[in-house]
């Protein structure tokens, strides 16, 4: 199965991905440059972390226009996978590929640090490996990482089950203290209504081999793996 | 074709939470400006672009924020002045 990766002007953690998919997975990623039209065949696109166009004006707003983000929104709309995490979480939302936005940490510090997340859905292709309501511990590295959007599009999100992670503390409770950046009913990560374009900000890629604190990364993409293969 | 200066305010949508104008609001207080109610900071833009006429000015740079400058789901603009640029 192929990954591609897109690298963004700014992007930081397109080797992170790379790194995951090639040397844990065992499977192939390809980069795709920003400026490309072509998504050589991927099957799953990544939008990696980092700062995309040094994040002026906003989070990801000049990101979603680049060349290759036509070709992404075309592969979303065909049902392909799109996994956006962290400031491709961002990118998806300006490219409308996901509802609401993200703001600045309510904190308005950046937060680098291990958080407890609660699998919220597991009806999805990049969840489908996990339990419902299991408790992982992922890092997050973020200044704007405050989902927000409106009560009419939360509650939407809410019935539907498109709400995939939250951040809970280590009982597993969401609430105000367990959540880092203020986000809107603690959430830490949705899927659009197709629920192929997963956004998250925590980071799955950074949490796939035990040198590095934690594996409950893994599931995430051994999930993509079933559904593909499947 | 004229030359015309464009300022527009992108404003954050009220009742969202913004934090930092809560922080410049705190340290307002501090400097004892005890009237300051609220603070919220957006970002002024000028743009200076050429047009036939003021109207078609305007009209460009209100679809400039709508497709890029302003986000729709958190933001609001507002065109705060459109003159003839002189240099």
């Amino acid at each position: 199965m192929k990954f591609g990766i897109v690298t963004f002007p700014g992007s930081n953690c397109d080797y992170d991905a790379y790194h995951a998919v090639m040397d844990v997975l065992g499977e192939t990623a390809v980069y795709l440059w920003h400026k490309d039209h072509d998504l050589q065949g991927a099957d799953v696109i990544v939008l990696p972390g980092g700062f995309s166009y040094g994040d002026y004006l906003r989070a990801g707003a000049i990101a979603r226009f680049s060349p290759i983000m036509r070709e992404v929104v075309a592969h979303a709309s065909r049902g392909g996978p799109v996994l956006a995490i962290c400031n491709g979480f961002q990118i998806a939302c300006e490219a409308q590929l996901l509802p609401g936005a993200l703001l600045r940490n309510a904190s308005l510090q950046f937060i680098s640090e291990m958080v407890t997340l609660r699998v919220e859905s597991t009806a999805t292709p990049f969840t489908q490996e996990y339990d419902p309501g299991q408790l992982l511990r992922l890092p997050i590295a973020h200044g704007e990482g405050r989902y927000t959007a409106d009560t009419a599009t939360l509650d939407r999100l809410e019935g539907n089950g498109q709400v995939v992670f939250r951040y809970v503390d280590a009982h597993g409770t969401s609430n105000l203290g367990a959540n880092p950046n203020g986000s809107s009913r603690h959430i830490a990560g949705i899927v659009n209504e197709h629920r192929n374009v997963l956004g998250l900000m925590p980071h799955p890629e950074r949490a796939m081999d035990p040198l590095l604190g934690s594996i409950d990364g893994l599931a995430l993409f051994q999930s993509l793996l079933e559904r593909v293969s499947a | 074709m004229t030359r015309y200066r464009v300022r527009v305010d992108i404003i954050p949508r009220r009742g969202l939470l913004n934090p930092q104008g809560k922080a410049v609001a705190d340290a307002l207080h501090t400097l004892g400006f005890g009237g300051v109610g609220s603070v919220s900071i957006g970002r002024h833009i000028v743009i200076d672009a050429d047009a036939p006429d003021e109207r078609a000015a305007l009209h460009s740079v209100r679809e400039m924020c709508e497709r890029l400058l302003a986000n729709p789901v958190t933001e609001d603009f507002e065109v705060a002045s459109v003159e003839p640029a002189l240099s």
